[in-house]
């Protein structure tokens, strides 16, 4: 812990510091912490690596990943659709619960959003550097080309290429949006004249004058309204990826569904996984409360049991349909080649969740912060399980193969994870991470209250 | 340019700066190149055409400008969407030759020998630049394919100089691999002595006074199988010439064992001639005639013939029957009805007993007095002999015919003859002829008894024509050692290989399409061999070499062959006859006839009373016994460096770019090996380390090692890969030896397989039946039930066909796996070779491969083979799901696949059930920038893959293109079989059927449907409703067993 | 609480907010026309040649045909380039000994080709076929334009897929009479009884755009 931490009124001792002061001195109290710097060292040269091997990637071609024929989608896919599932939360929390009037979002909104924004950038990555020629991925943008060609509307990719784009964008202003109020009072704390230049240039005049509260609380509203919808559509476009195909494993009803429920248990797992050594690292332990933690892990469980009827549902369905290969399909998921990993995948997706049920489990920060982990990497062995193990044995014994990730399947992955981490560091460094005037609201409505 | 995907330029200006390059030879040849290198036109010219390459052509002096073009192709790889395009020159003819249309491919007539007989080929030449082999039709040994039986149009324009050709004969993997041998960039380029490079004028004076006035004295020619009389002749003469000098023909791989066995039987080294076209009955005795050597295509045509159920008789259904016993598993045992495993002795005793059991004065085997011979079963003898005693199943014009494999020893060949005898095939299913080869000797012995020579220094000068017997010659003869003690050692050959490392000379030897000769089909039909480009380096053909010998060093191949022939030729005026027999690739009357025979029994019982000597109660010892085969792919070593053969999936065991020692599952668990496990093969006092490799099928206690692998002194691809077992084979026993010692040790050596799987799992996907079954329902045979279903519904509108329709019917009876089609597709369509390590991560190109599905016991299973090319789906999964519409449906029902707008989602591949879509994972076609003539070898109508796109089957749509505007400039429809895709026209059995299903009277559309109730679709159930559809493969046991 | 920024910021803040839509579009609408202009398409660009040759001195004023030199046009993918041969014809006799013309000389006694600077360059993945063209009844003119009003030559079409496909989508138009293909100067109006319609039928001319067509 640094010096500077002191100075911070801690929850212990409340004192007479405002909220505002509190969260916003987190920013702008002079010096950084030791962690952060090495955190987000540590985090840097994972990019540097990212750099790395997609520069390696671009020179030499996909052929330094482990893929082949039958298995035309490897890790980068796997990637993109485990990113793009943790993105969820952001919007959930924001969107829906703002809609549904869940109070408790206050406190872990902002880094939910921005941590969606993360994610969903190292999404976006995956699409464009898994192209055989992605100098040219500019075919799939519909615009009047020289060639007199148009996209081929009828491909799930297509539908993609739009569902992530708006996602992106929405959550984006979302997320901006949402922060003027806090952009302006940190312009006004601040007491370097660049600082206040720089904040006061996002923050775009804002004067906190009713009119601007007004058209504040409607915007942020109907932005809330148009993101609710990208919960449910981004994922079961991403799905459809899948359940449009004929291959055993992917052509299934239950994909759109199974796949949001998917990401808002893997969203919240990360949201856990960044929330909880957050709040004891600065302290916000009386914001970021056990009741937050709580109710996340709630929510957690019932997602985990949806995925868990999905996994059932499609054993299930493959016996019931009678259909020969889907039974292969399942057979070989459990006993074939990649049995470990499907264990894998059951143990941390299915059983170990159950531990929810506790309450004790549900208030152990610790605990909770190993299990979401845990999910995490279950989410992850759930998407190499559809798109790997679904493609190496097919319909025709005679082209079955396998898949070896290569060191660069994982130097890729691992670079984003250190993109993700980078950009939050950054966050949490440059911008209040709790939003303040919510937190103010928050405040007052409880005082009423009592 | 680096990462469009490109088509090769026309070669104009290649053939204006060949036609600079030619005309000079020797030294000149080299000065006059740097002269070129030096001059303007030709920098251009190379940074025109191979931007990269034109340094390492240009020598070492402007490395510099290397990396330069390297960094400009890098650039622009960058910034491709958004270039201006590059300016590009035409390079016009100064005089332009008459027949020559830029833009029109040509075919000429020329030959191949190949396992001690020639095979007919048709070469299609773009701009002087041959690109794909074809057979000629008319060629005794290359059956017509394509449109032969179609209306009977385009009959002799197939040869010399015709345009569009639609009538080929089949041609195999060997014959279609040749013309990637002629652009080899590790071709021998220049002449050396010893290590030095050196001139043809320098070799000629080295070579006169060791020719003065010695009368040949100590010269001593050693030559591959000689076929061409011309050759032939020259020898002759030579001989006369110099009276001492000898004449020593040997390859690893002959014939000498059948004509030992003739010898034997007839006195007389003669050559059987197999007509399968009235054989009812076959009994192989470890002959591998459908798939191996150069009788093979006729073979397997003529044999499938005999069993095809036509869809037109469908209703009195025939076939023959083919029991074969195999010290190995081949393709023929694999289609056969009845197979045995069996170690080599035993099939002796086999071919015994049944010359027994036909009441031939034979001893009963001794070792089986109750006429039970080891692994056979007494039913199976008692069938087998009861069939070749009444065969005539299809009424009368049918016979019974035995056939011996030429690893069989002299005896087994000897009974076969007695037993065709004694069944009246003489005449019927067998003819007997003079041998193809020159000079028919036991090989074996003639090399002993040269090395004796060399060894006792008798030898001064030893010429080599080809061959390679440092590499391949018995180990026990120790030709090495021998060969230091010649004083004087020049080899002709076409890579500085082995044997060139130990001579004083080395002389490049001109390839097939770069010279004249002339070679005898097995029936003694003579093709002349015509070049189809100049030299592209120093080379000079056999002819050449030993007319320096004659003395006639200043005569070109061409005045040779041409004056051997004015002489022979009497009769009509020779230009018009010489012409004629050009043009259409055979010369007419040359057959030889058959020869009457009178069959001396007492001879083959005095062998056999020796060999029974010998060999009693050799059977049982416990140790292992080897089998050494040529490679199904590479041969004898010889098609080592050749990247389409290596990459090749070899029969049944699959494998690329490597050979193992092939192990039946028993023995692999008596020794505890598994695939991939190293073992060590001891025999004649050597030993080799081979990786295991387990095959069903493989007959216990009998290991199978291929030759030709191990090459230590080869290009880039040969050199390295798999083991050379050559040090196991001697003179005496080349085929077969017993007390062979296999030890398992712990190292692994990785295997590039290409499947992994072969079971059915159950599933449906080879169908097929007996010949009882059909005939009990021949409409609906119930093993085609479940097949036919009501067609599902489709969520899209269907697609509309005005015009044409194209399909492709593949009959899985006719199949016999040989591999033809995988090469002509890989030769036709500019597919790239990956290596090793690609294969081995699954990542091989081939657009139509070869399944193969084993079924029955596990010790002795039967093999199915099924070609899969594209099955241009009419609800194809993979049109829907690419994002830019680079692969799309088109109005006659192609699915085609557009490179140029292929971003490489790979969305299509996952999403196709069939597997037959292809990535290129990385830049495969990067050997074609970095060597020229590869360039050269590119089909000028089909577009180089770059990185990153995808690829796949597409029908052969160029050869659909030009058939359509062929014929829309005539004002008429393209005629059935007028287009011939290439994996059709390479097949021998016709297994392959290409046409347009709107025509109700085309072949494809008569075996599909109704017309036809063996066709099914694979995986119909998901239905894609293929375009590709399969005819049931039918057998026809004998109903005893 | 002391201003930040000055009062303009409103205004400029207002104006590069809205501006920024507007400059966005402009950005695009720039780029759609580069990719079309001569710069990219060199449609009309005159290129450097080995031999100032003039189509408008020879196929225009001398009124030799085109197939004079373009000998394989009819039966061939490529119309074909003439060799030396064919200047030769001429020139061993006409203005033998011009300075413009000693580059072919020379090619013709030194045996050296002349290498021409390619104006119609195709992609090298898209295939074409000069004698099916012409057999469906496309002139020379339709592609290459007033080839005998060029002194030195020059593209005239864009050679874009776009402009291919507008034919192929809708050949119509473009149809002449065979007899016709060669004339430069041809126009509907000099041929009134012409059909298209009819010849669409009689030779059997389609809207063909198969990718296949022209992508192998």
């Amino acid at each position: 812990m640094s010096s500077h931490s002191a100075e911070l009124p801690t929850s212990e001792n409340p004192g007479d510091a405002t909220v505002g002061d509190r969260i916003s001195s987190i920013v702008l109290s002079r010096g950084t912490p030791l962690w952060w710097f090495a955190g987000f060292g540590l985090s840097f040269l994972l990019v540097m690596l990212l750099l790395a091997s997609v520069g390696y990637l671009f020179a030499r071609g996909i052929g330094i990943w482990g893929n082949n024929i039958p298995v035309g989608w490897g890790f980068a896919i796997v990637n993109f659709v485990w990113w793009v599932g943790i993105g969820h939360a952001g919007t959930l929390i924001s969107a829906v619960l703002l809609l549904c009037r869940q109070h408790w979002r206050t406190s872990i909104n902002r880094f939910a959003e921005a941590m969606t924004l993360f994610a969903v950038a190292c999404a976006g990555l995956f699409p464009l550097i898994h192209l055989g020629r992605p100098h040219y991925f500019y075919f799939m943008i519909p615009y009047p080309a020289t060639t007199g060609m148009w996209p081929q509307f009828r491909s799930p990719l297509m539908w993609d290429f739009f569902a992530i784009g708006t996602y992106a964008l929405v959550s984006l202003l979302f997320w901006y949006v949402g922060l003027i109020p806090d952009l302006a009072s940190m312009r006004d704390r601040s007491r370097k004249r660049f600082v206040q230049v720089v904040y006061g240039f996002f923050a775009m005049g804002w004067r906190g004058s009713a009119r601007h509260w007004r058209r504040y609380e409607q915007a942020y509203l109907l932005l809330g309204g148009l993101a609710t919808p990208l919960v449910v559509s981004v994922h079961s476009v991403v799905s459809l990826d899948f359940a449009v195909g004929i291959i055993p494993g992917w052509h299934t009803t239950v994909f759109p569904p199974y796949f949001v429920a998917g990401a808002v248990f893997s969203g919240f797992a990360m949201v856990l996984t960044l929330a909880i050594p957050l709040r004891s690292l600065f302290r916000l332990r009386d914001y970021v409360t056990d009741d937050h933690l709580d109710n996340m892990a709630k929510v957690m469980l019932t997602a985990g049991l949806i995925v868990a009827y999905g996994y059932v549902m499609e054993i299930f369905m493959a016996w019931y349909s009678g259909d020969e290969f889907e039974w292969a399909m399942i057979l070989n998921r459990m006993f074939g080649e990649y049995r470990a990993w499907y264990a894998a995948l059951w143990i941390c997706n299915i059983f170990v969740p159950q531990l929810l049920w506790f309450r004790a489990v549900r208030r152990s920060p610790a605990v909770l912060f190993v299990l979401a982990l845990v999910i995490n990497v279950g989410m992850w062995l759930e998407r190499f399980i559809i798109v790997i193990v679904s493609l190496h044995h097919d319909f025709l014994p005679s082209s079955w193969g396998s898949f070896t990730p290569t060191f660069w399947d994982w130097a890729t992955f691992a670079g984003t994870i250190g993109l993700f981490l980078a950009l939050l560091f950054l966050f949490v460094r440059l911008l209040p991470m709790i939003s303040i005037f919510e937190m103010q609201e928050q405040l007052d409505r409880e005082a009423n209250h009592a | 340019m680096t990462n469009e995907p490109m088509a090769p330029r026309e070669g104009n200006e290649l053939v204006a700066l060949a036609r600079r390059l030619h005309g000079h030879r020797g030294r000149r040849y080299w000065r006059s190149l740097e002269e070129l290198a030096d001059s303007p036109q030709f920098h251009d010219y190379l940074q025109r055409e191979f931007p990269g390459q034109a340094a390492s052509l240009l020598g070492d002096v402007s490395r510099r400008r290397f990396l330069q073009l390297m960094a400009a192709s890098l650039a622009l790889a960058g910034l491709n969407g958004c270039r201006r395009q590059p300016a590009e020159s035409i390079v016009p003819y100064v005089r332009q030759p008459e027949p020559l249309v830029p833009g029109e491919p040509r075919y000429y007539a020329t030959a191949m020998p190949h396992d001690g007989a020639a095979m007919g080929l048709l070469v299609e030449s773009h701009m002087a630049r041959p690109t794909k082999v074809e057979g000629n039709p008319q060629h005794p040994a290359s059956p017509a394919t394509g449109a032969s039986n179609s209306s009977g149009q385009g009959d002799s324009t197939a040869a010399t100089g015709g345009g569009r050709v639609s009538e080929f004969g089949a041609s195999n993997t060997f014959a279609q691999a040749a013309v990637l041998a002629l652009y080899d960039p590790d071709r021998s380029q220049a002449i050396r002595r010893g290590r030095r490079i050196s001139t043809w004028d320098a070799f000629l004076t080295d070579l006169q006074p060791r020719l003065q006035g010695r009368d040949g004295r100590g010269l001593r020619i050693l030559t591959e199988t000689v076929t061409s009389p011309t050759l032939a002749a020259q020898l002759q003469a030579l001989t006369e010439k110099h009276p001492r000098a000898k004449w020593v023909p040997f390859d690893p791989v002959n014939h000498s064992h059948a004509r030992e066995g003739a010898r034997l039987a007839f006195g007389r080294p003669l050559q059987a001639i197999y007509d399968f076209r009235r054989a009812d009955i076959v009994l192989s005795l470890d002959d591998d005639f459908l798939t191996s050597g150069s009788g093979a295509l006729r073979h397997a045509r003529q044999f499938t013939e005999r069993r095809r159920v036509a869809a037109a008789d469908v209703n009195r259904p025939e076939m023959n029957r083919l029991y074969a016993v195999e010290t190995t598993p081949t393709p023929t045992g694999m289609k056969a009805d009845h197979r045995l495993a069996l170690d080599p002795t035993a099939v002796v005793q086999l071919a015994i007993a049944v010359a027994a059991r036909l009441g031939m004065n034979v001893p009963e085997p001794s070792d089986s007095s109750a006429g039970a011979l080891d692994g056979v079963p007494p039913s199976w003898l008692d069938a087998l002999v009861d069939d070749l005693q009444n065969y005539r199943l299809s009424g009368g014009e049918g016979g019974a015919l035995v056939v011996a494999g030429r690893w069989q020893p002299p005896i087994v060949h000897a009974l076969a003859h007695a037993i065709n005898e004694q069944l009246g095939s003489v005449g019927v299913t067998v003819r007997y002829t003079q041998a193809a080869e020159a000079q028919p000797v036991d090989q074996f012995a003639a090399l002993a008894q040269l090395v004796e020579e060399m060894r006792d220094g008798d030898v001064e000068m030893l010429v080599m024509l080809g061959g390679n017997p440092v590499f391949n010659a018995p180990a026990d003869l120790k030709f090495t050692e021998a060969l230091e003690k010649v004083p004087c050692r020049v080899h002709l050959s076409s890579e500085y290989d082995e044997t060139s490392n130990r001579c004083h000379w080395h002389l490049p030897r001109a390839h097939l399409f770069e010279s004249w000769s002339d070679a005898r089909a097995e029936d003694g039909t003579v093709s002349i061999i015509q070049p189809l480009i100049e030299p592209l380096y120093d080379g000079r053909g056999d002819h050449e070499a030993v007319a320096s010998l004659l003395g006639e060093a200043n005569k070109t191949s061409k005045e040779i062959v041409e004056a051997h022939w004015r002489n022979q030729h009497q009769g009509d005026e020779f230009n018009a006859w010489w012409r004629r027999t050009l043009h259409d690739g055979v010369m007419t009357e040359s057959a030889r006839p058959a020869e009457n025979t009178e069959l001396d029994f007492g001879a083959i019982r005095e062998a056999l009373d020796s060999w029974r000597s010998s060999h009693d109660g050799a059977g049982d010892d416990a140790s292992m016994q080897i089998v050494f085969r040529p490679d199904p792919t590479i041969w004898d070593g010889r098609f080592a460096n050749n990247g389409w053969l290596q990459e090749l999936p070899k029969p049944l065991s699959k494998l690329t770019w490597d050979n193992a020692a092939l192990l039946s599952p028993n023995t692999a668990e008596r020794l505890g090996l598994e695939n991939e496990q190293v073992v060590l093969v001891r025999h004649a006092d050597a030993e080799v380390e081979l990786p295991a490799w387990i095959l069903p099928g493989q007959p216990d206690n009998v290991v199978t090692v291929h030759l030709g692998y191990g090459r230590t002194h080869a290009g880039r691809i040969a050199t390295g890969a798999g083991s050379n077992v050559y040090p196991l084979r001697t003179s005496q026993s080349p085929w077969f030896a017993a007390g062979v010692e296999v030890r398992k040790t712990p190292k692994r050596r990785a295997l590039a397989c290409t499947q992994h799987h072969h079971l059915m799992e159950g599933r449906r996907l080879v169908v097929g039946g007996t010949l009882e079954q059909l005939r009990a329902s021949p409409s609906h045979p119930e093993f085609m039930e479940v097949l036919h279903g009501e067609p599902e519904e489709s969520f899209y509108p269907p697609h509309e066909y005005d015009g044409y329709k194209w399909g492709m019917a593949i009959d899985l009876s006719a199949c016999v796996g040989c591999n033809g089609c995988v090469v002509a597709c890989q030769a036709e369509n500019n597919i790239p070779v990956v290596g090793k390590e690609e294969v081995a991560r699954g990542r091989e190109m081939h657009w139509i491969r070869v399944d193969q599905y084993f079924s029955g016991e596990r010790d002795n299973p039967t093999a199915e083979f099924q070609p899969l090319p594209c099955m241009h789906c009419e609800l194809a999964p993979c049109e829907p799901v690419c994002p830019v519409a680079a692969t799309s449906h088109s109005s006659e029902g192609l699915n085609e696949m557009t490179y140029n707008r292929c971003v490489g989602t790979r969305y299509c591949a996952n999403n196709c059930p069939y597997k037959v879509r292809r990535f290129n994972y990385l830049d495969y076609s990067s050997d074609i920038q970095q060597h020229p003539s590869l360039h050269l070898l590119q089909n000028p109508d089909v577009t180089v893959r770059s990185r990153g796109v995808m690829e796949k089957c597409t029908y052969c749509v160029q050869r659909i293109s030009a058939a359509r505007i062929a014929a829309e400039k005539q004002d008429r429809s393209i005629r059935d079989g007028e287009v011939v895709t290439a994996c059709q026209a390479a097949c021998p059995t016709r297994a392959i059927e290409f046409g347009d299903l709107n025509d109700p009277n085309s072949r494809v559309t008569r075996l599909k449907g109704e017309h036809n109730p063996l066709d099914y679709a694979l995986l119909g159930e998901l239905n894609t409703r293929p375009r590709t559809t399969y005819s049931a493969a039918l057998r026809n046991p004998n109903p005893k067993l | 609480m002391p201003q930040i920024f000055h009062p303009s910021m409103n205004t400029l803040s207002r104006v590069s907010i809205f501006g920024a839509g507007f400059v966005l579009a402009a950005a695009v609408a720039v780029a759609y026309a580069i990719a079309r202009s001569p710069y990219v398409t060199e449609s009309g660009v005159v290129r450097e040649q080995p031999v100032p040759f003039s189509h408008r001195h020879h196929a225009g004023e001398i009124g030799i045909d085109c197939r004079y030199c373009h000998t394989n046009v009819e039966t061939s993918s490529s119309a074909g380039m003439p060799p030396t041969k064919t200047c030769m014809n001429c020139h061993a006799e006409l203005w033998k000994d011009s300075p413009l013309l000693a580059p072919v000389r020379e090619s013709f006694e030194s045996d050296t080709p002349i290498a021409w600077t390619r104006v119609h360059d195709l992609p090298d993945f898209a295939y074409f076929n000069h004698s099916i063209h012409l057999h469906k009844g496309i002139g020379c003119a339709t592609c290459h334009g007033r080839v005998d009003d060029m002194p030195l030559m020059w593209r005239e079409a864009t050679l874009q897929m776009q402009w291919c496909l507008d034919c192929h989508r809708n050949p119509r138009p473009h149809l002449r009479p065979r007899d016709k293909l060669f004339d430069m100067d041809w126009t509907p109006e000099d041929t009134p009884e012409f059909d298209a319609a009819k010849q669409m039928i009689d030779y059997h001319v389609r809207s063909n755009t198969d990718c296949s067509t022209c992508h192998r």
